[in-house]
């Protein structure tokens, strides 16, 4: 070896289709060691981690899952292209390692191989071969190597057996080679030299009757479905629910913090520190509980075999809509978060139907619009029993959430048809057999999940924070006016940017009701959108608990009400529909790696907001 | 006969897999669903599509636009 190339790592890629125990070997190899990062104008991200094999650097980079290195789509073309070293910035790889699954061996071989066609030095890991053993099968690596013409030892990735020979394989890794002869190009005689290797090879395997058999019941046309909705319903509640004590303890620290700061330091100072900076930084923390309890589910549900079950039940209902079954997971998470929701669409293996789910994703009613809701319905929503317990105010929230629901399903349907054309990947989704994973495994799956948020939105939505404080803070009012700290507050408001601006936007609003004082609340409400509520009770001189009252008695100069019943109307739809979250723009653009769609999904969702509130002013002021 | 045709528990030998609009037949071939191999039906999903297919001891589901590239000769379900 030149010492030209011995002063740059050696560079191992790993290739696989999904569910080949790849990752499982990639976190055995490097630990947490990982970067992630996204390929070039892709949503496909790219994980590598250095590690020293017997003092030699090497990097080991794992590529995304696939079936087959004939690209369909550009997001699939990723992996081919960095096989070849296509790629600006990214050098093609020294040498693969091709994880396979050994209980399907022969569908495995298939992506043998293609990635022999490459040319490159290969070796073959198997992974899973203590299922072989269990399900009365056998394989023989050494003839299994002889047959290829490249090395090929057999592992237990999560469980660590056979990890020792994969580091012996590595340290010895300018022996390998790219076979002498490869396999037929032709398909059927390649199926004939799939079908003999793994004959010579591998023993047949017993059927696996347990997956057979917990099969029969969760996805049996009944069974499957109630099974289903239970653990859909459990997997809801666990984030809506099991989150929402630990955001309240970690708000309080947070609300403790900065009354602390407020009251140490002075003015001005001591409101960007309580407000701007650790504000921020609790808006920040405020999604972690959400987004580890849902990838801690996702990583079980995916590691046991249930996730592609279920997608198999919802992909006929996601379908109709230009999604596909795993959409669902991602659509339901929304309804707690849009944030943790668009970040599990990395499981949808096809780029065109996870940017339609993260498109439709905010349009999901969260948990942030509730308090919106329930401060405008309580306060202006007569509550009247319509049918038995079924109350107006009850019935109005659910036709809130309705709307929301099948405006997002039929956004994702408009996205994927019009604003994604281009080919796609069919529908092939591998029923993995069950398995039961390990904690290890599902741990490292949360603390990805959480990891990556911080390092990649958190930093977006802690600036977010500071620039609304500054536009809510600034400038400072000249003189205090007002006899009251609220009628102060209010004046204070009334004179920065943010009152500024809600006072220069209100001729566009005028036609939805919407005074300053609304528009100024919406503009906090970027920060989030719970954020409109304590942001209208500054504008409106009032205190969050006198808050409904107020809104109910304000007058305008002429003596009409602020909030009547047209606008209270136009402000609910408003809040349906309006992009007003600037942490899942932030979570938008990391996981779609543009600007383009979080711009698009903005721009169009405020035409929707804007065209539906004024539709809404509209009706309710013709029938009032 | 197309692959989406088969019923539920019979087997096909596949004759042809088709391209397919976009190239999609390359990725079923890709994966094993080549001319000579026995397919079996092994069931649907409740609300009738996809339906999941064993092809070489894997098991893939597929939506019926998929498996309409297919072209199947029905066989008897092969003993395992």
């Amino acid at each position: 070896m030149s010492t030209a190339l011995a002063t740059r790592p050696t560079q191992v890629a790993l290739v696989g289709s999904p569910n080949a125990g790849k990752t499982s070997l990639f976190n055995a190899l490097t630990g947490i060691r990982a970067k992630t990062a996204n390929y070039p104008g892709v949503t496909v991200s790219r994980r590598e981690a250095p590690i020293e094999v017997d003092g030699r650097p090497m990097v080991i980079a794992d590529l995304p899952g696939t079936y087959g290195l004939e690209p369909i789509s550009p997001d699939e073309a990723v992996v081919a292209d960095a096989l070849r070293g296509r790629i600006d910035g990214i050098d093609a790889p020294d040498a693969l390692i091709v994880v396979a699954d050994a209980t399907s061996l022969e569908r495995s071989l298939f992506l043998v191989a293609e990635v022999l066609d490459l040319g490159m030095p290969t070796c073959l890991v198997l992974t899973m071969i203590d299922e072989v053993a269990t399900r009365g099968g056998h394989v023989d690596t050494d003839h299994l190597a002889a047959a290829l013409g490249i090395p090929v030892v057999g592992i237990v990735g999560h469980r660590g057996i056979g990890l020792d020979q994969v580091h012996r394989l590595l340290a010895d890794i300018d022996a390998w080679s790219a076979p002498v002869i490869g396999p037929p190009a032709e398909p059927e005689a390649r199926a004939a030299w799939v079908d003999s290797v793994a004959r010579s090879a591998a023993g047949p395997l017993r059927p696996d009757e347990r997956t057979r058999r917990v099969d029969a019941v969760l996805l049996h046309k009944v069974w499957g479905v109630v099974v289903f909705v239970v653990v859909m319903l459990v997997f809801f509640q666990a984030i809506f629910t099991l989150a929402a004590p630990v955001v309240d303890l970690l708000g309080n620290w947070v609300t403790s913090a900065s009354e602390f700061a407020r009251s140490h330091l002075p003015g001005l100072l001591g409101g960007f520190v309580a407000d701007a900076v650790i504000g921020g930084v609790g808006a920040v923390i405020a999604f972690i509980p959400q987004i580890a309890i849902l990838f801690f589910i996702l990583g079980l549900l995916e590691r046991v075999g249930y996730l592609a079950r279920a997608a198999l039940l919802a992909d006929r209902l996601m379908g109709r809509f230009g999604l596909e079954g795993r959409s669902f997971v991602s659509m339901l998470s929304s309804f707690a978060c849009a944030v943790p929701g668009i970040m599990s669409t990395r499981g949808i293996p096809n780029e065109r139907q996870r940017i339609a789910t993260m498109m439709a994703a905010p349009l999901m009613t969260c948990s942030a619009r509730l308090p919106v809701f329930t401060l405008l319905i309580g306060a202006f929503v007569p509550n009247r029993s319509v049918l038995g317990p079924l109350h107006t105010q009850g019935l109005v929230l659910f036709g809130l959430y309705a709307l929301g629901a099948v405006s997002g399903l039929a956004y994702a349907a408009v996205v994927s048809r019009f604003a994604l054309a281009g080919p796609t990947a069919p529908f092939l989704m591998e029923l993995p057999p069950y398995r039961w994973p390990t904690a290890k495994a599902v741990a490292l799956h949360m603390w990805e999940g959480v990891w990556s948020f911080l390092r990649k939105a958190g930093t977006i939505i802690l600036a977010a924070t500071v620039v609304l404080w500054a536009m809510t803070t600034l400038p400072r009012a000249t003189h205090d006016v007002g006899a009251t700290p609220e009628q102060r507050a209010a004046h204070q408001i009334e004179q920065s940017a943010a009152g500024r601006l809600g006072k220069a936007v209100e001729p566009v609003f005028a036609p939805l009701g919407f005074d300053w004082r609304t528009n100024v609340a919406v503009i906090g409400s970027l920060a989030a959108r719970e954020v409109f509520v304590s942001t209208l009770a500054v504008t409106t001189a009032s205190d969050e608990r006198a808050l409904p009252e107020r809104l109910q008695t304000l007058r305008h100069a002429d003596g009409r009400p602020v909030y009547d019943a047209p606008t209270v109307a136009a402000l609910l739809v408003f809040f349906v529909y309006a992009l007003q979250c600037l942490s899942t723009v932030a979570v938008l653009h990391r996981e779609s790696n543009s600007w383009k769609w979080p711009a698009l999904a903005m721009g169009s969702m405020f035409a929707l907001a804007y065209g539906a509130a004024l539709v809404a002013h509209t009706i309710v002021g013709a029938i009032t | 006969m197309k692959l989406s045709e088969v019923p539920i528990g019979a087997g096909a030998v596949i004759r042809h897999v088709a391209l397919g609009d976009a190239g999609e037949g390359r990725r079923l071939r890709e994966v094993g669903f080549v001319p000579g191999t026995t397919v079996v039906v092994e069931r649907r999903a409740p609300m009738g599509d996809p339906t999941v297919y064993q092809v070489r001891a894997t098991r893939f589901a597929l939506r019926r636009a998929g498996a309409d590239l297919v072209d199947v000769d029905q066989v008897e379900r092969p003993q395992p």
